[in-house]
């Protein structure tokens, strides 16, 4: 097509002798001709020689050039063919007739060889680039399906990373908008081996591949440290420490993450760079957390702060996050959807089961408007649910495994830079999940140690009132009591030692805590505690349903706990 | 999008004003701006006084920015009107800059 000898021109010309001559001077320049003498004959020879330009005689019997023009111009579809009228018509209303027909140029009678090659030339310039642009094109179509292939198997990788935990639970309601088939997004939660549960949302700069490979090792650092019993605090560390690693400069997931503790109607709650997030509580009112932090990824681990803001949340309420994309979605009004908007939307609705439903509504509305959404919109609703710790299903785990740790004591003990600042509880788990069917009661057992724990360190060693947690303000004063005298220790020490035995049904598993606090009298407690409110005296009735006996001995500075499992699979 | 920078005479206070959008199209240009400057440097103030829009791949390129000047630089980002305050102050950046809001 590049070589002037391989253009084809059709002229269709019904006088002999024009025929002729034009014929010949199209030929001196070098081109193929194909001759057709009325407008029938024309569009046959489209038909059969696929011409690259045509020169149409106006006035032709059977069928003129302006109807040959049109059914030709119909035939060509999205490829370039360029009609030139070859007329000795000249007055304005011919020639427009010439253009609705679809022709291209003219070329008026007599010929002049000099125009004639000007014309075809500057239309095989056309007809080449309309060509090439095509193949472009195609070429640029074919690649993003194949990306787009490609990209849906990544997801489903990245599906089956991301989604490993309790997004289903009922007390979660998300939306998620990708914008490409990957979301700038990621949004996890899993449940607590200690009951309760943990939710984290975060926003990576940019879309598509880059953000989803930075969502995948989040998710892997999220499930594995949650399941196995870390807090909140040593998760965020571990995240960050990851992405300052891995992202490139520039690069950052501002997030927020979520503990939610059911038994205690108390959330946990860190914001890194995401919109504030909401809290409309049983009253009417909305409460705002703020970011506070840095996003993700930003800082280095000696500079970044993981401290937390601590709320009460009772049953019921309702808390809301928000990816910055929220604040482009328009409400009804066609207004900016703003934050301070919903706020004031939350603070007006009095039926909390309609918020959800309304946001999405709005994003329905605001995604029929605008089809290229700026950013990832995410939104997520979480209630406070009663406490369900009790109904975790022990999965079973295969018994076959007649490897493993089966008879063993282990015993730990920590002084008081440790106490202060390490969490043995995933340590102990590690050596707990030895045991192999030891694994389904995995929660339990982490349940029953944070109890036991927590109760020695704080009320043990640190003397605090669990009365002081009763109200809002307590609470607080409560945790800043904590690090006050935690940073005070000196010369306290925890000891806790395991002791597992097998038997014939499954087995054992004592865990024995001993602290080096003053104690308290243990006659009180052990006859059961009527005097103990709902919310302070949970956690020893948790550790009675739990666990086969717990006894304190002593001046009520030792304890030992029993628990006795049953291997599932033997009762069926 | 239309990114100017002008460096002071006596070469230590280099100005980069950022007029319209302040998205991942200026990634080429800001780049540009302070990519051959060295340590004579002392001050970057970056001007928001035209800028009408900010999205988060502005705030790594202000990283990237930080990253190049180095931790001795100081850089100020001047001119911010309400909205591009509001960003700057829900992510925090002004722990790594002083951001100076429009008089």
């Amino acid at each position: 097509m590049s070589e002037s000898q391989q253009l084809k021109i059709l002229i269709t010309e019904d006088n002999i002798a024009d025929c002729l001559i034009i014929n010949k001077l199209v030929k001196d320049q070098g081109y193929r001709t194909v001759i057709a003498h009325n407008g029938l004959e024309s569009i046959e020879s489209y038909k059969k020689e696929k011409p690259d330009i045509i020169l149409m005689d106006a006035l032709m019997p059977q069928m003129d050039g302006f109807e040959a023009a049109k059914r030709i111009k119909l035939l060509v579809g999205e490829d370039f063919v360029p009609i030139i009228f070859l007329t000795s018509l000249s007055d304005d209303i011919s020639l427009v007739s010439c253009l609705e027909a679809g022709g291209d140029d003219f070329l008026s009678k007599p010929y002049n060889s000099i125009v004639i090659a000007a014309k075809i030339n500057a239309f095989k310039r056309m007809v080449v680039l309309h060509r090439t642009v095509q193949e472009q094109r195609d070429e640029i179509t074919r690649r993003n399906e194949y990306l787009l292939q490609e990209q849906k198997i990544a997801k489903r990788v990245f599906d089956n990373v991301a989604h490993l935990g309790c997004l289903g639970a009922p007390n979660i309601k998300h939306l998620l908008s990708p914008m490409s088939v990957f979301n700038g997004d990621v949004l996890l939660a899993s449940k607590k081996p200690s009951g309760g549960m943990i939710v984290f949302l975060g926003d990576f700069t940019g879309h598509g591949l880059p953000a989803a490979i930075g969502a995948m090792p989040v998710a892997e650092i999220f499930y594995g440290m949650v399941a196995k019993g870390f807090g909140v605090e040593t998760i965020l560390e571990e995240i960050n420490k990851k992405l300052h690693i891995i992202l490139p400069v520039g690069f950052f997931c501002c997030a927020c993450i979520i503990d939610m503790d059911y038994s205690w109607q108390r959330i946990k709650l860190w914001n890194g760079g995401l919109m504030d997030v909401l809290l409309k509580d049983n009253e009417g009112q909305v409460l705002s957390y703020p970011s506070s932090h840095l996003p993700l990824g930003i800082l280095s681990p000696d500079k970044f702060s993981s401290e937390c803001v601590n709320s009460d949340m009772k049953v019921g309420e309702r808390i809301y996050l928000f990816s910055d994309g929220i604040v482009d979605l328009q409400d009804k009004q066609g207004n900016e959807f703003e934050l301070d908007g919903f706020a004031g939307f939350l603070f007006e609705n009095k039926n909390p089961d309609e918020i959800f439903e309304h946001v999405i509504d709005q994003d329905k509305l605001s995604g029929e408007a605008n089809a290229e959404s700026n950013d990832d919109v995410t939104f997520v609703e979480i209630t406070m649910v009663a406490d369900d710790v009790i109904a975790g299903k022990h999965e079973l785990v295969e018994s076959s495994e007649q490897h493993g740790a089966r008879d063993w004591v282990m015993s730990f003990e920590m002084f008081d830079h440790t106490i202060r600042d390490f969490n043995p509880i995933p340590l102990m788990l590690h050596v707990t999940m030895e045991v192999p069917e030891l694994r389904a009661f995995n929660n339990d057992v982490c349940m029953i140690l944070s109890e036991l724990i927590t109760n020695g360190v704080d009320h043990g060693i640190l003397g605090l009132d669990s009365n002081l947690k009763i109200t809002a303000n307590g609470f607080q004063e409560y945790y800043n009591l904590r690090n006050a005298r935690l940073n005070q220790l000196s010369g306290e020490s925890l000891h806790i030692s395991l002791r597992h035995k097998p038997n014939k049904f499954g087995g054992v598993l004592i865990i024995r805590v001993v602290d080096t606090g003053s104690g308290f009298d243990v006659r009180k407690l052990n006859v059961g505690f009527p005097e103990m409110s709902q919310l302070s005296g949970r956690g020893i009735p948790l550790l009675r349903t739990l666990c086969e006996s717990v006894v304190y001995e002593g001046s009520g500075n030792t304890v030992e706990a029993v628990f006795r499992w049953k291997n599932t699979q033997d009762d069926t | 999008m239309t990114i100017v920078s002008h460096l002071s005479a006596a070469g230590d206070v280099m100005k980069i004003g950022i007029q319209g959008r302040f998205d991942f199209g200026s990634h080429h240009d800001f780049r540009e701006t302070y990519d051959k400057t060295d340590s004579s440097i002392k001050e970057f103030h970056v001007d928001m006084a035209k800028t009408t829009y900010l999205d988060s791949s502005a705030l790594g390129m202000l990283l990237l920015l930080r990253d190049h000047a180095g931790s001795d630089t100081v850089i100020k980002i001047i001119n911010c009107n309400t909205d591009v305050y509001k960003i700057f102050e829900i992510s925090n950046f002004d722990q790594m800059f002083d951001i100076i809001p429009a008089s």
